[in-house]
């Protein structure tokens, strides 16, 4: 019991508490506006109309319903594709950074995995859009898939690093002298070890793809919008209640699959 | 924490080493093509002779460069002197991502170190709490940060009605706005990297200072905070350099009334410019500085493990 | 017998757009964000059985630089500002329209059909035209705003509640018809005047921003902001107590106009496109969504009723001259950009 109390005594710190729950109402101080506001009568964020659930009817009747459908869909599928794929590939490259020794070239694959990270998006989006073009590309959905892996590919893999640096290697050397073989350590140990920082790396590739708007306009040629292209070019004359509308639906989107995500793993008792 | 190589190498681990190749090989592969690749045509473009309006004329220049470091006044036929008005933005930019990395850090590393010492079952809630904003799209969060924080707005207003303050506070189209609203479009790439970090924190080490009478702070400050500096590190750079080339929030909540680097650069190629020399030579000093920073760290990161052993 | 006319008037549409040559498939067409409204799209197709693929940029410079990069060939039709159809016109990025391509070209306005940016309406048509000047709140201040020293010299009471357009074309228009000089001028110490007054005007402003113009005034965050008539229309509606100002120096007149792009996919359903925004009807239906005017005849009898009598439409007597914003030639503009880059670094 002393021990217990002692443990716990030892992990918390006074305060951390405190600036966890300031740190959540930032986050969504600026979203509960969003959602006040979705049920604005009035045409403008600046003045306050009385409640209406027009914008609601609006977004799934309205004339623009078809695209703004069209262009969630599209931003789903290439943030889940990209933040998969890149996710992957950072997995991979960190344990070739971290688990494979010293190598002349790992000072330079760091470079190059943090390359999108430091060219201004513009310039990448012009400059992808000059290379696609050479290389007789046609622009769409293939070509925002491509670049989003790309940009996403820094965002997955820092939180995976830091995680794998973090991890003691000797169970999977124990491992390896009861003669597993490295597939195994690597799918039995190292994986579920990394699944931290896979989660993060993952989440932070899907939001980076799902909110990415500069290099999305530039290479998704005529015809294919995302959420934030669509969103973009509602907003341009003032946030709009339908914008709003919009915004407060995908929460709650994200609210539901995480409440789902709860309960189905605390009934799976085996993870 | 890692094991001793016998001959005193550097105690990287080389489990994997013979799949080296192909565990780096799809990162090469995808990175070079869609990041290299571009990258090298910007270096060329920064290079070459500006075409009017946008494009560039494939002649060897250096006019880009010398635009960026000379002055050659309004008509440009005086003698060059060194121009600080880029510089000057390079610095005001570095200064405002550095304030909202230190920002991002204040609030992110508590946050980060509170979720990961929750019960198992609940902290992929907590982490899923801290990127559900991130759902909605960052003009429209950036938007609502403004009217949160105008003269009349509901932080002003209720911080009137407590009685902290007798007249709004002055913080849209400020420095301090641009960097909460950085801080802000950010702040989950600082939590979940120093979650993960910490999440696999041993806390027999805690135990342990505690047992020898190390204050908790102490304790935070000499064994967690190097333990989970991977992750920390991580962190910062994943908010820093975004913050760096980013220009909606210093736009719409900074007023737009001084360039940053990000709205510099945009300018070049979106707007009235049309200077892509120009921009692309902008990008690649921007590039080699938080290249030789990025470099720096790794370099003494691994100065520091060989240290270890 | 409905019924019957309606799949009679149907088929004789069908009839009509297999007629035209080639006329089914798709146009693309490089637009604005949010300036045609989709019945109008969805009409488009109904009569003439042709999709109509729709991209959307957020500038003129930005559509510039994106069909330079690559997107030239790609697009049938683009909405360039009057100034940007010139520009583009240089640049070689427009197609050629023969005489007796477009049915409806006698459609036009006889003052917009030899536009200063385009003679002969060679490459383009009207889309919607405006103007750009500025607003002020009435409930902050009640003196004389017909003069554009409200921006660039204003009264204490207004000296840091003024949001300026972030446009370097228009505010640089709008500052040289307040100094009194040519758009493209060469005369240094004119323009070495021209910097000091934007420097020294740049202490009164709040913020820059196109994309809030509206809210900024909407909200009362700005007392007076820099903005296009539309917007200043809409931003009334909205309940803001606001004057569209019309300065006795002057102030920007601007025309949107549809243009055939060099080497288009569709350039057969790219004419059919651009007759179809000829006629007064469709015409009226853009100008009624985007509060702008079209430069087609026969339009005025079905425009909504308040905008036969906008404020912002119909400037008083004591107005000075609507002007376009010039082209300079690159030497020219290169001064003009390092002003600009002065204001704001």
């Amino acid at each position: 019991m002393a021990g217990l109390s002692v443990k716990l005594d030892v992990r918390s710190y006074s305060g951390f508490k405190a600036v966890t729950f300031l740190c959540l109402i930032i986050l969504y101080a600026p979203l509960l506006v969003v959602t006040i506001y979705s049920f604005n009568a009035s045409n403008s964020i600046a003045s306050w109309d009385g409640f209406s659930v027009h914008w609601y009817v609006d977004v799934f009747t309205g004339p623009e319903s078809a695209k703004f459908k069209r262009a969630a869909w599209n931003s789903f599928a290439i943030a889940l594709i990209a933040a998969t794929v890149s996710t992957m590939i950072a997995t991979l490259a960190a344990t070739g950074m971290i688990r494979a020794g010293k190598f002349k070239l790992r000072t330079l694959s760091f470079g190059l995995i943090s390359l999108p990270l430091m060219v201004p998006e513009i310039v990448t989006a012009v400059a992808t859009l000059i290379f696609f073009n050479a290389i007789g590309f046609e622009r769409g959905f293939a070509t925002i898939i491509f670049a989003h892996i790309a940009f996403c590919i820094p965002f997955a893999y820092l939180p995976i690093a830091a995680r794998m640096q973090g991890i003691d290697e000797t169970v999977e050397q124990a491992a390896l002298d009861l003669y597993a073989t490295r597939q195994q350590v690597f799918t039995r140990i190292l994986l579920p070890l990394m699944t931290p920082g896979i989660i993060s790396g993952f989440l932070l590739a899907f939001i980076v793809s799902l909110d990415d708007f500069i290099i999305t306009n530039f290479v998704k040629g005529a015809g294919v919008e995302t959420l934030p292209t669509a969103i973009f070019g509602a907003v341009k004359q003032g946030i709009k209640p339908n914008i709003m509308a919009i915004s407060t639906l995908l929460l709650s989107v994200s609210v539901v699959m995480v409440t789902i995500s709860y309960f189905v793993s605390k009934t799976d008792k085996t993870t | 924490m890692a094991i001793s190589a016998p001959d005193g190498e550097p105690a990287v681990s080389n489990t994997y080493h013979k799949s080296r190749t192909w565990l780096l090989l799809p990162s090469w592969v995808v990175l070079g093509a869609l990041s290299l690749v571009p990258a090298i045509l910007m270096l060329v473009y920064s290079f070459l002779t500006k075409e009017f309006r946008g494009g560039v004329i494939w002649e060897f220049s250096l006019a880009a460069y010398d635009q960026f470091f000379f002055d050659r006044g309004l008509f440009g036929d005086d003698s060059p002197t060194l121009d600080w008005t880029y510089i000057a933005i390079f610095w005001r930019s570095f200064w405002q991502a550095g304030a909202a990395t230190l920002l991002s850090l204040a609030i992110g590393f508590p946050t980060a170190y509170f979720i990961a010492t929750r019960p198992v079952q609940t902290r992929a809630i907590w982490v899923f709490l801290i990127t559900i904003p991130y759902w909605v799209n960052l003009l429209i969060r950036t938007v609502s940060m403004k009217f949160l924080l105008r003269d009349e707005g509901p932080l002003n207003l209720s911080l009137m009605a407590v009685g902290l303050i007798d007249s709004p506070l002055q913080i849209v189209n400020t420095n301090l706005a641009v960097q909460l609203g950085l801080f802000y479009s950010y702040l989950p790439f600082m939590v979940l990297p120093i979650y993960a970090a910490v999440e696999r924190y041993d806390f027999s080490l805690s135990e342990a200072a505690a047992d020898l009478y190390a204050s908790k702070w102490v304790t935070l400050h000499r064994i967690l905070l190097p333990v989970t500096k991977p992750g920390v590190i991580a962190g910062c750079i994943l908010v820093f350099v975004p913050s760096l080339g980013s220009f909606l929030a210093p736009d719409l909540l900074g007023g737009a009334k001084n360039y940053m680097i990000g709205s510099l650069i945009e300018e070049q190629f979106k707007g009235n410019a049309g200077n892509w020399p120009f921009g692309a030579a902008a990008s690649m000093i921007l590039l080699t500085i938080v290249l030789v920073i990025l470099i720096a760290f790794a370099r003494q990161q691994s100065r520091l493990e060989r240290g270890r052993v | 017998m409905k019924k019957h006319i309606l799949t009679l008037t149907t088929t004789a549409l069908l009839a009509f757009g297999i007629t035209h040559a080639k006329a089914d498939g798709e146009v693309v067409v490089y637009h604005w964000f949010e300036y045609m409204p989709q019945e109008l799209i969805e009409k488009f197709t109904a009569e003439t059985g042709i999709e109509v693929v729709m991209d959307t940029f957020d500038s003129n410079e930005a559509m510039l630089a994106s069909l330079k990069a690559g997107g030239i060939g790609t697009y049938d039709v683009s909405v360039p500002g009057d100034y940007m159809v010139k520009i583009m016109a240089n640049e070689g990025l427009l197609d050629t329209i023969a005489d007796g391509e477009l049915e409806n070209k006698a459609n036009i306005q006889t003052q917009w059909l030899d536009a200063g940016f385009d003679p002969g309406r060679q490459h383009s048509i009207p889309y919607q035209w405006g103007t750009t000047s500025f607003s002020v709140n009435r409930d902050d201040y009640t003196g004389d705003i017909s003069t554009t020293d409200i921006l660039f010299n204003p009264p204490e009471e207004l000296s840091g509640k003024i949001n300026m357009l972030d446009s370097q074309g228009e505010v640089m228009a709008m500052a040289a018809m307040h100094m009194g000089m040519e758009q493209c001028s060469n005369d240094r110490k004119k323009l070495q005047a021209l910097n000091d007054m934007l420097e020294e005007a740049k202490t009164h402003w709040a913020s820059f921003n196109s994309d809030t113009a509206k809210e900024v005034l909407v909200s009362g965050d700005a007392s007076v902001g820099m903005i296009y008539s539309g917007f200043s229309a809409k931003g009334r509606e909205e309940g803001a107590n606001i004057e569209y100002a019309f300065p006795t120096q002057g102030f920007v007149a601007w025309m949107d106009n549809v243009v055939l792009l060099k080497d288009a996919p569709n350039r057969e359903n790219a004419l059919v496109f651009m007759d179809f925004l000829l006629e007064p009807e469709n015409a009226a239906a853009v100008t009624n969504y985007a509060r702008y005017a079209a430069g087609v005849d026969g339009v005025s009898d079905m425009l909504d009723e308040e905008l036969r009598t906008l404020p912002e439409g119909n400037p008083p007597a004591s107005a000075g001259p609507a002007t376009f914003i010039e082209v300079c030639d690159e030497q020219t503009q290169a001064v003009y950009d390092q002003i600009w880059t002065n204001v704001k670094k």
